[in-house]
């Protein structure tokens, strides 16, 4: 629609020399790919000319990130799935990450927007190490350092694809909080990306507590991984799990939960679900 | 002053290893008003003594508030003071922006260090003719540190700069054992009692001195935890009543301190003397001129 209006302004031969100027630019430019999809955008998108160099869609993806905190501190779980599509393309993938001592953070959405994440929380504390006085960033900072990040790539419309979440234990008390591509941030005593937001926090409401031992935590969120291991496609049964104390910082080797598939209600799923086949 | 053909470029050195416009910025601070700053467990207090240009003019103020954990009281040149205390202004509130966090003071002194530094490393810059005492309080507690356009910066318990720190200093460190358990009363009364000792003429009147304090609230949490007392500029009115305190508890302390031997208890005692003339005289003859004369017989009481 807009080049059109463009090309008959092109047509109509401008008088004035200023104005000519640019309708003759205008048109020239937008023989590059637009950025946009569907090209109905303002124009000033339209000017930059060449592919587009941001991220599009996400291609290696993560999917869900469960966090709770417990009694001693916060633990997180994540399978250690990079889905290409529907491709279950890469199945080591570990999506929780140490940062310093005291946190991890762990991300689902694109892979190499998290490895990015990763190589500026690296330098970070690389930076702290360097000024040797001891000093490192809280799970707190952490997290508003990300949130900054997030936020101000999305204001560039080139955002991480990412939701990240951010956990750690700093002066006894426990963080957890969670920030996502567009920059939304909120901490929770308890969080999930993804499918997980559905599909696991509803279980977390109604069983989660803060004052929970570690062995009850853990048995609520593999409650939780297993649900989400039924339901959600981009997901396999290879599980890392994050166990963040005063004491310091453990990611567990991979490990694999005991499934059952003879439920009758996995059957014929297409049964009851009307609409697929 | 004494001259050599050395000393007409930051960046020269002379034949004994030595940096002379360097060493000129250093004295440069020392011609400034003092400063004075110590601190305990919990607390940190600056302390400085004001100039005014002229009669008519007001005093020039010397402590700069950076932030709610940290400040700054500068001897040497003013302008340069509120240069550095811009630039520390703003790491702070980029710190705070970034992190959500108060910017840990020993970061903060080292970059201001370092930006002191290169002046003494170029030759088209002039090194400030700036110290701070940097006072802050932060997750690893107080701290109180000094920096010098040299680029040098040190941490103390408690330390004075200017012209006639020497006094201060001597004060600070006969008594700076004393500072750590100190309640924050206390330490700004170690604190006016220091900077007192640095007066040339004149006595401590809340007109030609201002006292900042910054610390942990009372009851707030750990070590560098909870809540904290903000930065806070006492002056005028507010610094007042500490100033009448240090009269009328100079001559109790003094008898309840046991290493607080007669040299202590020798200008107590003028003192009070010396303040019922005081009220004499500006009660009977009226004589406002004489105000700061009156403060020029303080100098015999200092001896």
């Amino acid at each position: 629609m807009m080049s059109t209006s463009l090309s008959g302004q092109r047509g109509r031969e401008q008088p004035s020399g200023a104005v000519a100027l640019d309708s003759s630019a205008i048109p020239a430019m937008t023989l590059g790919t637009p950025i946009v999809a569907g090209g109905e955008s303002s124009c000033s998108l339209q000017i930059m000319a060449g592919p587009a160099t941001r991220t599009l869609d996400p291609y290696v993806v993560g999917s869900s990130v469960l966090g709770v905190k417990y009694k001693d501190g916060v633990l997180l779980a994540a399978d250690t799935l990079g889905s290409y599509g529907s491709t279950l393309r890469f199945k080591s993938v570990e999506r929780l990450r140490k940062v310093g001592k005291n946190t991890v953070v762990g991300a689902s959405g694109e892979i190499s927007d998290f490895v990015y994440i990763m190589s500026l929380l690296d330098e970070l504390t690389t930076l702290d190490y360097c000024w040797g006085d001891g000093k490192e960033l809280s799970p707190k900072e952490v997290h508003s350092y990300l949130n900054r990040v997030m936020y101000n790539r999305r204001n560039k419309f080139d955002p991480l694809w990412n939701a990240v979440i951010v956990a750690g234990v700093h002066g006894g008390e426990s963080y957890l909080g969670v920030v996502n591509l567009i920059g939304v941030h909120y901490e929770d005593s308890h969080l999930a990306t993804g499918f997980g937001n559905h599909l696991a926090r509803p279980i977390f409401r109604a069983e989660h507590r803060v004052d929970m031992t570690e062995e009850e935590a853990i048995r609520l969120l593999e409650k939780s991984l297993r649900v989400l291991y039924y339901r959600d496609k981009q997901s396999i049964n290879k599980y890392q799990l994050a166990k963040i104390t005063a004491e310091g910082t453990q990611i567990s080797k991979p490990f694999a939960l005991t499934t059952e598939w003879s439920y009758t209600a996995f059957e014929d799923p297409a049964k009851v679900a009307v609409g697929t086949w | 002053m004494f001259r050599n053909q050395y000393d007409t470029d930051v960046t020269t050195w002379s034949p004994a290893g030595r940096l002379h416009q360097i060493e000129y910025a250093m004295e440069a601070v020392k011609q400034g008003s003092a400063s004075v700053g110590l601190r305990s467990d919990t607390h940190v207090v600056l302390a400085t003594l004001k100039r005014a240009a002229s009669e008519l003019s007001s005093y020039q103020r010397k402590i700069f508030k950076i932030d709610d954990h940290l400040g700054i009281a500068i001897s040497g040149l003013n302008a340069d003071g509120r240069v550095l205390s811009r630039y520390m202004r703003s790491e702070c509130i980029n710190h705070s922006f970034v992190y959500e966090s108060p910017m840990p003071v020993g970061r903060l002194v080292c970059q201001v260090a370092d930006k002191s530094q290169v002046c003494t490393q170029r030759s088209w810059k002039r090194p400030y003719g700036v110290g701070l005492l940097v006072a802050g309080y932060d997750s690893t507690g107080p701290h109180l540190y000094q920096t010098c356009p040299s680029g040098n910066y040190f941490e103390y318990r408690a330390m004075a700069i200017g012209s006639r720190s020497q006094a201060a200093k001597t004060y600070l460190e006969r008594k700076f054992d004393s500072f750590q358990s100190c309640t924050l009363k206390e330490l700004i009364r170690h604190a006016l009692l220091a900077v007192k000792e640095s007066i040339q003429d004149g006595e401590l009147t809340s007109k030609n001195c201002s006292v900042a304090v910054v610390g942990r609230a009372p009851g707030g949490g750990g070590k560098g935890g909870g809540e904290i007392d903000k930065f806070t500029i006492l002056e005028d009115a507010d610094i007042q009543p500490y100033i009448d305190m240090l009269d009328a508890e100079e001559l109790p302390t003094a008898v309840q301190d046991e290493d607080d031997e007669e040299k202590k208890d020798a200008p107590a005692e003028p003192e009070q003397q010396h303040q019922t003339q005081d009220g004499e005289a500006a009660g009977g003859s009226g004589d406002g001129g004489q105000e700061e004369e009156g403060g020029g017989e303080a100098i015999p009481m200092e001896t």
